[in-house]
């Protein structure tokens, strides 16, 4: 008897919420022909102050990479509020922490919009970090500055990328080893998005230089075990190894590849993640080997040796400059650019004045142009070779600054049935 | 009088939670806390049904990812395929051969009837297939755990490795709409929460009802004293697989809805790391009581989101601290200070001490 009644409560209790469920009912469905607005946005900045956005995993394994970001966006936010600030506001960051969790990104990135307001955000590594971030910025009509190069293939009105994207660092690297007479050519990667990009760029344009790929080999981000693979790297003998391998799988691979009897001057080895900040973490003397990036510390132009005494004595720096945070620094500054000649912090009166008048700074690497249609930066392309210091020496440059060409429009030999599929997936 | 208030109480906390999650959370919260707060829900379903397989089962379950994952990744394979419309292929796959057809085992979750079929199907079939194989062999314990968690670890480096027909490691994104609603309307996600929140208030109704019934007090005699229920010609095998079945569709369920919250599906979000967070609320909250588990992932959520906000850098110490402290100071977790609350309050209402045997085993 008691039992009984006890259901017929819970049965009221379901159809009550059933019933709440379905007044809630009624938002905008994809067949109706005006979508609702963006959200309005909240930013204020009728102060003397202007809030930004700086988002990276501070916490996690992106951590070690990720903080270096921050700190240069901080340091860079300080130079800039010495000078007068944006449009004579001081920048007063807000820090937030990605804990190398995508998820946790795109909660992040709707607080910093939503609740914080900021006036555009900063930051991001690896690209499952921008997918999530990219719909909520979109959604909300913001601004997010992404600083590191990566599989390209994009382009968002929301998301400007001061990194390279794959015509400015990967076909680079294949000019320079054309240059070097390489015939061969072995594909080492982890298993994600941008090495498995990469690699089907490298395939496409090295059949066109002729140069023959003689094994391509996979190994997920958190492995290190690189032994199995480079055996087979020792068998097909080619005459260089290009290493797309991200973070500390770069170590396993390093010591199976010297393990293996391997040298730089037999088989070298060109890289597009090592760095200044890893090539002495690698465990053993990599100098010989070769890395494609568009900032070194050593390159010899006007603003760079400031750009390395200020960080070298910025509190929490990690000694050395390198590709990313150079990355992230023009970032800010390119911001400041856009801001200025836009006279305003509104988004869409930056996106215009992007399109509008050529943005440039005069960064670390050179003096970088916006690329008002697709909110990527022209880039010079270096190759460096690993110095007994851990320190490069440039021994190949681009003749001049490369366009960013994230669809690879300009390169006949990318199919075109692939780039209009991916161009109508974007929208 | 005891009995009758001690017997309603549940049914209670249940409708103060449906209206605190349906009626109170929509009309203060903000659209951002609101989706934040969904997606705990999600982490809340998984924990309801660790705290019957665990709590009630004595079967630490450390791979509940796999079940979130079927769940995650059919929804999200159905809202890929969705936003790229009829007969487009997701964008990721394109890179590699943009002529390429859909693979076999993609097609048919273009239909929202089979993937919402899946979404509970998927994870009865394995976890029977699993738990049969596993409890009618007798692992139990730590090695039941390892077991558990390994496959966690299996199935987060498969995903990852199958790049070309999952995404692998950066997941499934870039989904505008679900099931026809589009996700930048404010009101559309309102309303994902809405199903969110009442389909955790299901589960905790089941979960309620299976822990009234003759299956739950066997389910808490296996726990107990396994040998002696199989003496009594009841076979604890099939009683720890309805409570495994039961859980696993309840993460099935958390993990489908958490992708349209979270707008990204990848293995981070259910490997065994993943799967070890969704114990700490259930372990945190109170493994055994109805609530605790619900509570406990409910305040885990909510704290690493509001932690970080304040700590970004360090809240995760914050975070493990304050585990520490209420596992040393609450061993039954936050669930058991209601319990006391309420033990002592009926007390109070019929003039008598609370029976501490009671408040205990609650």
């Amino acid at each position: 008897m008691f039992k009984s009644r006890n259901r017929m409560m819970s049965v009221t209790v379901a159809a009550l919420t059933t019933g709440l469920l379905l007044s809630s009912c009624g938002g905008a469905t994809t067949k109706d022909a005006a979508p609702t607005a963006a959200p309005k946005s909240c930013v204020d900045t009728s102060g003397d102050t202007v809030k930004l956005g700086f988002l990276n995993s501070l916490t996690g394994g992106m951590a070690i990479s990720e903080k270096t970001v921050s700190k240069t966006l901080h340091m860079a936010a300080d130079e800039i509020n010495a000078s007068g600030g944006i449009l004579g506001k001081k920048i007063v960051p807000v820090q937030e922490d990605g804990a190398t969790d995508w998820p946790t990104f795109a909660e992040k990135e709707e607080k910093l919009l939503t609740k914080d307001c900021v006036a555009a955000t900063f930051g991001g590594w690896t690209s499952s970090s921008r997918k999530a971030v990219k719909p909520v910025v979109e959604k909300y009509n913001g601004l997010f500055f992404y600083p590191v190069q990566y599989e390209g293939l994009e382009s968002s009105k929301n998301i400007y990328y001061t990194g390279a994207t794959t015509n400015q660092q990967i076909i680079p690297a294949l000019d320079f080893l054309k240059s070097q007479g390489v015939k061969t050519l072995f594909l080492a990667g982890s298993d994600y998005v941008f090495p498995r990009t990469a690699n089907a760029i490298i395939k496409l344009y090295a059949a066109k230089l002729g140069i023959k790929i003689v094994g391509e080999e996979y190994v997920p981000l958190d492995k290190a075990d690189w032994t199995t693979q480079v055996a087979k790297i020792v068998k097909a003998k080619p005459d260089f190894i290009f290493n797309t391998i991200n973070g500390s799988s770069n170590v396993g691979f390093i010591k199976a590849y010297y393990d293996a009897g391997l040298t730089p001057k037999k088989t070298p080895i060109i890289s597009v993640s090592i760095a200044e900040e890893e090539a002495p973490a690698m465990g053993h003397d990599v100098s010989g080997n070769y890395a494609s990036w568009n900032y070194f510390e050593s390159l010899k132009t006007p603003t760079n040796p400031k750009f390395i005494a200020d960080w070298k004595k910025y509190p929490g720096s990690s000694g050395v400059t390198s590709d990313p945070m150079e990355a992230a620094y023009i970032s800010l500054y390119l911001y400041k650019a856009l801001v200025e000649k836009a006279g305003s912090f509104d988004v869409d009166k930056i996106n215009a004045a992007a399109k509008a008048s050529k943005i440039t700074f005069d960064a670390p690497e050179g003096m970088v142009t916006l690329d008002g249609e697709n909110h990527h930066i022209y880039k010079p392309g270096h190759i460096g070779k690993i110095n007994k210091q851990n320190q490069f020496d440039i021994v190949w440059e681009s003749p001049e600054f490369i366009k960013p060409d994230p669809y690879l429009k300009g390169y006949d030999w990318f199919p075109a049935a692939t780039r209009d599929a991916l161009v109508k997936a974007a929208g | 009088m005891i009995t009758r208030l001690k017997s309603s109480l549940p049914l209670l906390g249940i409708a103060a939670l449906a209206l605190a999650l349906l009626v109170v959370a929509p009309a203060v919260l903000s659209d951002l806390r609101l989706n934040n707060l969904a997606k705990y829900c999600c982490w809340a379903m998984v924990a309801v049904g660790i705290g019957l397989t665990w709590g009630r089962g004595g079967m630490l379950v450390m791979g509940q990812g796999v079940f979130f994952a079927l769940g995650a990744y059919a929804m999200g394979m159905h809202m890929q395929l969705e936003s790229v419309g009829d007969g487009g292929i997701p964008t990721f796959m394109i890179l590699y051969d943009p002529l390429a057809p859909l693979p076999a085992f993609w097609e048919p979750f273009r239909s929202g009837v089979f993937t919402i079929a899946m979404i509970v199907v998927a994870p009865v079939v394995v976890a029977s297939i699993l738990g049969f194989a596993i409890f009618k062999r007798r692992v139990k314990g730590a090695y039941f755990a390892i077991l558990t968690q390994a496959l966690a670890v299996a199935l987060a480096t498969l995903i990852s490795g199958t790049i070309k027909y999952t995404g692998g490691d950066t997941g499934l994104s870039g989904f505008t709409s679900f099931f026809g609603y589009t996700l930048d309307d404010p009101l559309n996600r309102r309303l994902i929460f809405t199903i969110t929140a009442t389909l955790l208030i299901g589960c905790l109704v089941v979960v309620w009802q299976l822990y009234r019934s003759r299956f739950g007090e066997l389910l808490v005699a296996t726990r107990d004293a396994e040998e002696r229920v199989r003496f009594l010609g009841y076979d604890p095998a099939n009683v720890k697989l309805v409570a495994f079945v039961v859980a696993a569709v309840m993460a099935s369920i958390g993990g489908a809805m958490f992708v349209p919250i979270a707008g990204i599906m990848a293995p981070k979000s259910m490997d065994a790391a993943a799967s070890i967070f969704f114990i700490a609320g259930v372990a945190l909250g109170g493994r055994a009581a109805l609530f605790g588990p619900v509570l406990g992932a409910l305040a885990v959520g909510y704290g690493q989101s509001t932690l970080s906000e304040q700590w970004p850098g360090t809240w995760i110490y914050v975070l493990g601290l304050l585990f520490v402290v209420v596992t040393i100071a609450l061993p039954g977790g936050i669930a058991s200070l209601a319990t006391r609350g309420a033990g002592v309050m009926a007390g109070l209402l019929v003039g008598r001490r609370p029976s501490h045997r009671k408040a205990a085993s609650a």
